[in-house]
């Protein structure tokens, strides 16, 4: 599943034993797709003394601070951008 | 969903974030170099690093500075790979 600029999507919220950077305060939260990025080497396997291939899309989204934090008393504008993975992303609209 | 020590973004805190900086002394620069050279030479890439450090233990992580935590996940990965024998680097320190 690939995405584009302004689709809306969601942080999977599944099990993962080992490493991964997809950031725990951001799983299950609903971000937009800001910018598409390059394919990068996979982490996930690379982190184990594999090559990384194949290569995974990764994707710059946005987040509302007041979506992330419940109790965000900041400016309601304000917002987190974070590169993430594309098999860590779900369409959510 | 349990998370691991490292995964800390939002973690529940009433401490200040401590912005401090500090001069960084010889170990340090020089950690840094093992690591850029490990890289260059194919020998442990950085994502190998980033699982070492997220293989310490939660007290041992907590406890541990910045570079402390990069010779931790060098000294495990490389062991694991076995360029390092395990307890060599003590032994050598130890002469």
């Amino acid at each position: 599943m690939s995405f584009a600029p302004g689709d809306t999507v969601r942080v999977s919220s599944r099990a993962h034993e080992g490493h991964h950077r997809a950031p725990g305060y951001l799983k299950g939260k609903i971000g937009t797709v800001e910018r598409v990025h390059d394919r990068f080497l996979n982490p996930e396997t690379r982190a184990y003394g594999k090559d990384g291939e194949p290569a995974k899309r990764l994707y710059l989204v946005g987040f509302e601070l007041g979506d992330l934090w419940p109790t965000y008393r900041g400016d309601a504008d304000d917002r987190l951008v974070a590169d993430v993975f594309e098999h860590w992303l779900e369409p959510a609209s | 969903m349990e998370r691991a020590v490292h995964d800390r973004g939002g973690w529940p805190t009433d401490a200040p974030v401590d912005r401090s900086e500090h001069e960084l002394a010889d170990w340090e620069l020089l950690m840094d170099a093992i690591v850029g050279a490990l890289s260059r030479s194919g020998a442990m890439n950085v994502d190998e690093l980033r699982r070492g450090i997220e293989s310490m233990e939660p007290a041992a992580y907590a406890a541990a500075a910045y570079y402390e935590r990069w010779l931790f996940a060098t000294e495990t990965i490389l062991a694991e790979k076995g360029l390092l024998a395990s307890g060599e680097l003590d032994e050598r320190l130890s002469r």
